[in-house]
């Protein structure tokens, strides 16, 4: 891609770039966003794990008034490692990997726009990731919520809320690095004749988060920066003793944070769109009013932030302003339900474990959706918002929308990824488990909320009557956990079975699935022309006089010819540089905690990436 | 983003693009937008903070306009010879873009060494990041500037011995480009920010 | 491929709506739960609870609606074995699409009116015979100052209470809520006592309010009857907020003027030669003058613990952990005030049995 015109002999030797493109090294120095998007799948898939266990503690813990499984600081610690791990380093980086792997195929691309600054984003979100877990066991991990409200974030005296700082830094560069990438992609890689209505939902929403990142991330880098300062060089950002003002916390937070929970849940709704159409063999109805009410709700999304102070005493005509805007973001959101059900409607259903995933994604988003609506009512939120009430709200967004809709990807697009089907057979087994498992967790804590059981509790006594249904949340928990369980079974099953996955198993509509499964390195021998919205649909089928479909004559259209072909083809070389710059930055990040040598250390490392990433050749 | 700025200058050249723009200046712009929040979210804190501390040193007891005024001109003037030295990269005339990128350089590090001596006398005058809402707003604000202006210096400098090295690509101009948005919008930024914390008066400085 | 039958579809219906009226009935009725938000015991906390049910009501038709549909869509349109249909390939309908749009608009807007008037309703103005009480939260407990003229002390101050608030049945109290601003203002030797954030709550009378340093937020409560109403700290504040708990005893008129009363005298003064009177010279001699004031002892005028003047009056302390009039529990406390709270700014002083003994007496002692 660069064009550096030095002859190969006369290049140091430190600057050879890495040829392997197989084996284990590969891995590390690789810059195919396919390999980029199964590094970010596993690791993130990783963190899932990691945080269910922290969520089975919490429910351990609270399955029984006065619980004494963890103490009042290890529950902090675990309730907020829970929160960073299940939004930082699970469902953001899942959805990295679903754009990274899908947005090329998608669009017809080769590749996404900067490959080596894609590897750059894994790898510093990684080390990222295991700066904030490194903190286990270097003084306590953070402790003060996700949310890190100060000055509670500011004074509190263990190392945690520094480590949460840093660690949110190094990640948040990783996704503003990662967002401009995929966001240029979208805009600027798009195969001939792929128009801006032509684009897929799935890149669309893609599209929309990664301009949510763009802008929302550098908010919360302020204040996370403000954060780190008062914590580790004694500025008084949010020293109230001094007349620094908390609020401005929660402010860059929630302009921020609100905002983050549709960069959560774009991507499963651009999950639904891709899924239901193809299992219910109909186009998405009325695409581009999903397409505009995506792009409205990221709109919106950056005028309701304050629905999360409705508490804080913002005063009757913020409160009312910012309830009204929180109602009006409920209207793009329910145009994209009632689009679904009209998608499925009068279609030929066929319920594979990826389409159930997705009819149910959307029934339990429903319910999180109109628990959201009341959060409106910013009367009721004096009483609901910190406890519970709010708790199952967002668990049935996130959980009932966003894990269910990454689950539906999962099944959906496995077999393009790996060549090879996860069993349907266990698929809806883990479906069931983790349905029910999520009703039965997340259902009684709108109860629970309503009753008066405050979130970030450790404890709470028998008096209050919170104990049957804190027990039933406790046995949905580990029955989520269960359907987790069976998941890891069909994926490690399928990965030891035969590579025998068609290139198209689902009758798909979309170009991804014009190509071999898995692709080939290079994606498409040839560039496909787009001449319509779900161009390989058409490319399989033309339409009779009713209106219905049916598949051209063999020979009459380019059909899908995997592999062989793409000698020609000239792809990005693989690159160490990447790696060792995201290394440098996260000693860096040790280097602001442990001391300035450190730090030092760490930059020198980023400088040599960056000039190695600058210097080094194109590939050979 | 000095990373996304010196590679794959070839999104735009080698291939069409769906836009038409290349692809690292489309990358560029959306850095530049992001870094536009970045900074606003920055200077919001300032401005907020604006007359809240509860004690000196105030901005009238450190600021001296005058010197601040003379070294925001020298960064001004950088942004002309960034200009020159693009038009004359695209000229391919490497002789005088290395001048002008020099020139640049030299500009933007009397800009930082003028910070660091303003950073000093501040100190010294009991202005510290510690002391009061004043001083950590103004030192992380204008540091994080400074920093910004440290990186562009570096990208130049990184040019220029490219360019010796004979290691800058066939259109050389587009690099320069690159890195001038980026150097332009850095300009563009200190203007904001020396006339939100130096020109418009505080408050009640005295409070 | 056919696996969402009808056996399981329906299984899994009846199952999510089962939940959901089980949900409503439950919550409507649940049977010890005393900071339930739907039992209202006052006028301020029923307005928001009549706001709340009829969109409880409202969200349920649209859910009844939506999930509904879904399920018949699902069981009408699913595919069938021998059956090889493919179905008409419908894009859109644009009137269908802006009808969808307008209605759940529409619906909201009728939402957001009675919302609005009871935001603005509940950020009005107290009545004029309302009582004003400045509430405090510290890590871990509230303070609540009583500010009105009416309320002034023999020693000279305002009526200060800790952790159980007294307030007059069917009268207005206009709750001033905030919380320390410096940080060093409430430190005890070692432990550093930290201004964060508290939320002040009891469900059953109010909607929270958060106590953030520097800031003044204003609650309106009021309750029907006489009563212990329960509440705690809802903003995440550090270590013991899942213990840092509240209590509001509401009281009839004329019991409120009676504890009024007894509250603006000092300090009861034990006996002397009492165990009592021990516990009082250990409390001058000892450590609890650093951080804890008694009206009518000379010194004794700390605010960095609560005020403990009438400590033998009030139903619970230690953030409503323990019961005032329970000497086990002071003695608990005494002994170790972080094995009951973790994290308590209360040092261990490692007091002696005997001086245990008399501290008990002499709190006990101070009604």
């Amino acid at each position: 891609m660069s064009s550096v015109s030095v002859p190969a002999e006369e290049r140091p030797g430190l600057l050879r770039r890495p040829t392997a493109v197989t084996g284990l090294w590969s891995w590390f120095t690789t810059v195919d966003h396919k390999k980029i998007g199964i590094l970010y799948g596993l690791t993130a898939f990783v963190f899932f794990l990691v945080g269910g266990l922290e969520a089975l503690l919490i429910r351990s813990q609270l399955a029984q008034p006065n619980g004494k499984l963890l103490t009042a600081a290890q529950y902090d610690q675990v309730f907020t490692m829970h929160g960073l791990t299940m939004v930082f380093l699970f469902v953001m980086p899942m959805s990295a990997a679903f754009l990274n792997y899908m947005i090329p195929l998608m669009i017809g691309a080769r590749d996404v726009a900067f490959p080596r600054l894609n590897a750059f984003s894994y790898w510093l979100f990684l080390f990222g990731g295991l700066f904030l877990y490194s903190s286990f066991f270097l003084g306590g991990a953070p402790n003060g919520g996700w949310f890190g409200y100060a000055p509670n974030s500011t004074t509190d005296p263990s190392p945690g809320m520094t480590f949460y700082a840093l660690g949110l830094l190094l990640a948040g560069i990783a996704s503003t690095a990662g967002a401009i990438n995929l966001g240029v992609t979208v805009l600027n890689m798009r195969a001939p004749g792929m128009s801006f209505f032509r684009v897929p939902v799935f890149v669309w929403m893609g599209l929309v988060v990664q301009m949510l990142l763009a802008f929302s991330l550098p908010i919360i880098t302020v204040a996370l920066i403000e954060l780190l300062f008062d914590r580790r060089f004694g500025t008084h950002f949010f020293d109230p003793a001094v007349g620094g003002d908390p609020l401005l916390w929660q402010h860059l937070f929630w302009l921020f944070g609100h905002p983050e929970v549709y960069i959560l849940i774009l991507p499963a709704f651009g999950i639904f769109s891709e899924v239901l159409p193809v299992f219910s063999r109909k186009p998405l109805f009325g695409y581009q009013f999903v397409v505009f009410s995506g792009i409205s709700i990221g709109f919106i999304g950056f005028g309701v932030w304050a629905h999360h102070m409705f508490a804080v005493g913002l005063g009757p005509v913020a409160n009312t302003a910012f309830g009204i805007s929180t109602a009006i973001i409920a209207v793009p959101t329910g145009v994209k339900i009632f689009n679904w059900m009209a998608t499925m409607h009068g279609g030929d259903l066929r319920f594979t474990t990826a389409m159930l995933f997705s009819v149910g994604g959307v029934m339990n988003f429903v319910i999180g959706g109109l628990s959201g609506v009341t959060h409106a009512i910013v009367p009721a939120d004096y009483q609901q918002t910190d406890t519970y009430y709010i708790v199952a709200h967002f668990h049935y967004v996130l959980f009932g929308g966003a894990v269910l809709g990454i689950f539906s990807g999962l099944f959906y697009w496995w077999p393009k990824v790996f060549g090879r089907m996860l069993g349907e057979k266990l698929g809806k087994v883990q479906f069931w488990l983790m349905v029910i498992g999520l009703n039965l967790t997340f259902g009684p804590m709108h109860i629970l909320g309503l009753q008066g059981m405050i979130r970030r509790t450790y404890t709470y006594p028998a008096s209050l009557g919170l104990t049957f249904w804190n027990q039933v949340a406790t046995v949905g928990s580990f029955t989520i956990a269960a359907g987790v369980l069976v998941f890891v079974v069909n994926a490690v099953s399928s990965l030891r079975g035969p590579k025998d996955a068609p290139a198209d198993p689902w009758d798909g509509r979309t170009l991804e699935w014009m190509t071999s499964s898995p692709p080939p390195v290079h994606n498409f021998d040839e560039i496909p022309t787009v001449h319509a919205l779900d161009e390989f649909w058409h490319r399989k089928y033309t339409e009779d006089k009713s209106g219905r479909p049916v598949p051209v004559q063999a020979g009459a259209s380019e059909q899908p010819h995997p592999g062989g072909g793409g000698h020609e083809i000239h792809l990005p070389g693989p690159s160490y540089w990447p790696l060792v710059g995201a290394l440098g930055l996260q000693l860096v990040g040790y280097g602001i905690i442990y001391g300035w040598w450190l730090a030092f250390v760490g930059a020198a490392l980023l400088l040599v990436g960056v000039f190695g990433w600058a210097l080094e050749p194109s590939a050979e | 983003m000095a990373q996304a700025a010196v590679e794959h200058h070839g999104g735009g050249s080698e291939h069409a693009t769906s836009t038409g723009l290349p692809s690292t200046k489309l990358a560029m712009w959306l850095f530049l937008a992001s870094d536009c929040l970045f900074f606003g979210a920055l200077i919001t804190s300032y401005v907020l903070y604006r007359g809240a501390s509860v004690q000196g040193p105030f901005p009238r007891d450190v600021f001296d306009i005058p010197y601040t005024s003379v070294s925001s001109f020298v960064l001004l003037g950088s942004s002309l010879t960034m200009v020159l030295a693009v038009a004359a990269a695209q000229r391919r005339d490497l002789g005088r873009m290395r001048i002008w990128l020099l020139a640049t350089a030299m500009l933007g590090m009397t800009f930082v060494g003028g910070q660091v001596y303003e950073f000093t006398r501040f100190y010294n005058e009991g202005l510290s990041l510690s002391k009061n809402l004043f001083g950590s707003t103004f030192f992380v604000l204008t540091g994080f500037h400074g920093a910004h202006v440290a990186i562009g210096i570096l990208m130049l400098l990184s040019l220029v011995s490219f360019s010796y090295a004979d290691k800058l690509p066939e259109d050389a101009g587009f690099p320069v480009e690159m890195i001038g948005l980026y150097w332009h919008f850095v300009d563009i930024v200190w203007i904001v920010i020396f006339t939100v914390v130096y020109l418009i008066p505080t408050g009640n400085p005295g409070k | 491929m056919r696996s969402g039958g009808k056996g399981t579809l329906r299984k899994r219906v009846l199952w999510v709506m089962g939940l959901v009226a089980l949900a409503l009935v439950v919550a409507a009725c649940a049977p010890h739960a005393s900071q339930d938000t739907l039992k209202p015991q006052g006028p301020y906390a029923r307005e928001i609870k009549s706001l709340f049910i009829p969109v409880l009501w409202v969200a349920a038709a649209v859910f009844l609606i939506v999930e509904g549909g879904i399920v018949w869509i699902i069981v009408k349109y699913r595919h069938r074995k021998g059956r090889d249909r493919m179905p008409a390939q419908t894009h859109g309908n644009t009137r269908l699409e802006i009808g969808w749009t307008i209605a759940p608009a529409l619906v909201l807007a009728v939402v957001m009116v009675p919302t609005v008037a009871t935001i603005w309703d509940l950020a009005s103005k107290p009545p004029s015979n309302a009582i004003n009480v400045t509430v405090t939260g510290r890590q871990w407990w509230w303070k609540f100052e009583y500010t009105d003229p009416d309320m002034k002390t023999a020693a000279g101050g305002q009526i200060v209470t800790a952790n159980e608030m007294v307030i007059p049945t069917g009268r207005t109290v206009y709750l001033t809520v905030t919380a320390d601003s410096d940080p060093g203002a409430h430190t005890t030797d070692g432990l550093p006592g930290f201004a964060v954030i508290h939320s002040f709550w009891v469900p059953e009378l109010a909607g929270k309010q958060d106590a953030i340093p520097t800031r003044e937020n204003h609650i309106l409560m009021q309750a029907d009857h006489p009563g212990i109403y329960h509440g705690q700290c809802a903003e995440f504040c550090g270590l013991s907020h899942g213990i840092m708990r509240v209590q509001v005893r509401a009281v009839t008129p004329q019991e409120f003027d009676a504890w009024v009363a007894n509250q603006k005298l000092d300090a009861l003064t034990p006996q002397p030669g009492t165990l009592a009177a021990t516990g009082m010279q250990d409390f001058t001699g000892g450590q609890c003058i650093v951080c804890h004031a008694i009206a009518g002892i000379p010194n004794a005028t700390a605010d960095a613990g609560p005020n403990l003047t009438h400590f033998a009056s009030r139903g619970c302390f230690a953030g409503c952990l323990l019961d005032n009039q329970n000497a086990d529990d002071i003695r608990r406390w005494l002994e170790d005030p972080a094995a009951v709270k973790p994290g308590a700014k209360m040092p261990n002083y490692h007091l002696s049995p005997e001086q245990i003994d008399a501290l008990v007496a002499y709190l006990m002692s101070l009604k």
